[in-house]
């Protein structure tokens, strides 16, 4: 399946949600943020939610600020 | 202590955590600045190098933390990382900045207004980065916003306080809303002349971090926010056209003294 990862397109197999893919990339728990197709996940909801070709995520975390 | 979204804070000094030369020079700065609440963003994860220290830094600084939706050129934007952010930093207190022009860094006020209107109704506690516009000002007061974050010059530019009369008529018209100056400001006085007009607050960030030396910087901030605050407070006098003596003139020797 085709992703577009924070504006990267990643190619990936035996993937259907939300969660599979993250377990894919190793991403660590509680340290980011996801939006979906320009909308705001909730951490609760990764493993029910399920992906289309072409599905664009972005997976935010914390930086400096002014 | 003055309430602030909820929550009772001490300093009326609001720091921002970008550009220090170092996480120690940062860590130091809010030590001196003596502030409670400190600004904070969001980045994409890159999946080269997963782990952020900086999570783990944030969580050990004695302050609340404030996130910002910098960078956001729309409402949209401005709504979905506010919604990335409160669940990332575990806040609901969310600075909202909607960019209106890439040369000034402007907000842009109709975006503005509807990234607002969304949040408040989401539940978040609002600080809008917003023009110091009395009628922006008004509308965003309708929509629920305690708290407004109206601008004393482009972020970063260094000016200080472009609109005093602005801010002052905002302090008129809004006794009981907490003002906090949000950007411009370059140099302490800058920030003792904000808090004399009234404002509750200050944040500021590139003064402090591109200083030669953002430690002492802070410090010297700190002492200005606080002589401003209690300038304001004490009752600042009316300015007068023309010299009154300061000095008694009663028993001042030469004086020719009238015989009848």
């Amino acid at each position: 399946m085709k992703l577009i990862l924070n504006g990267e397109p990643k190619v990936i197999d035996d993937v259907v949600t939300l969660a599979d893919a993250l377990e894919h990339f190793e991403l660590p728990s509680a340290t980011f943020a996801i939006a979906l197709n320009q909308t705001f996940v909730p951490r609760e909801q990764y493993a029910s939610i399920h992906l289309s070709e072409g599905d664009h995520i972005e997976i935010v975390t914390a930086m400096v600020g002014g | 202590m003055f309430e602030l979204a909820g929550k009772q804070i001490d300093s009326r000094f609001l720091l921002g955590t970008a550009q220090y030369p170092s996480p120690e020079h940062l860590r130091r700065a809010i030590e001196e600045a003596d502030c409670d609440v400190i600004t904070v963003s969001l980045r994409r994860q890159t999946l080269q190098d997963k782990a952020n220290p900086y999570f783990d830094f944030l969580q050990t600084l004695p302050c609340h933390l404030l996130p910002n939706t910098a960078g956001c050129f729309s409402a949209q934007e401005a709504i979905v990382t506010a919604q990335m952010a409160r669940e990332l930093f575990n806040t609901d207190w969310i600075k909202v900045e909607v960019m209106g022009d890439e040369y000034t860094l402007q907000p842009d006020p109709f975006e503005l207004v509807k990234a607002v209107e969304v949040l408040i109704n989401d539940g978040f506690k609002v600080f809008p980065y917003c023009t110091a516009d009395l009628v922006l000002c008004q509308k965003l007061v309708d929509l629920g916003c305690k708290i407004l974050m109206p601008w004393a010059a482009p972020i970063g530019s260094g000016q200080g306080v472009r609109e005093p009369d602005a801010l002052r008529l905002l302090r008129e018209r809004f006794p009981q809303l907490t003002l906090i100056v949000d950007a411009g400001i370059g140099k302490p006085s800058d920030a003792t002349f904000a808090m004399e007009l009234g404002m509750d607050a200050v944040l500021l960030n590139t003064a402090v971090a591109k200083a030669s030396d953002p430690v002492l910087m802070a410090r010297a901030f700190m002492h200005a926010i606080r002589a401003g605050r209690d300038a304001y407070e004490a009752g600042i006098m009316p300015k007068r056209d023309f010299a009154h003596a300061s000095t008694p003139i009663v028993g001042k020797p030469f004086a020719a003294v009238e015989t009848s």
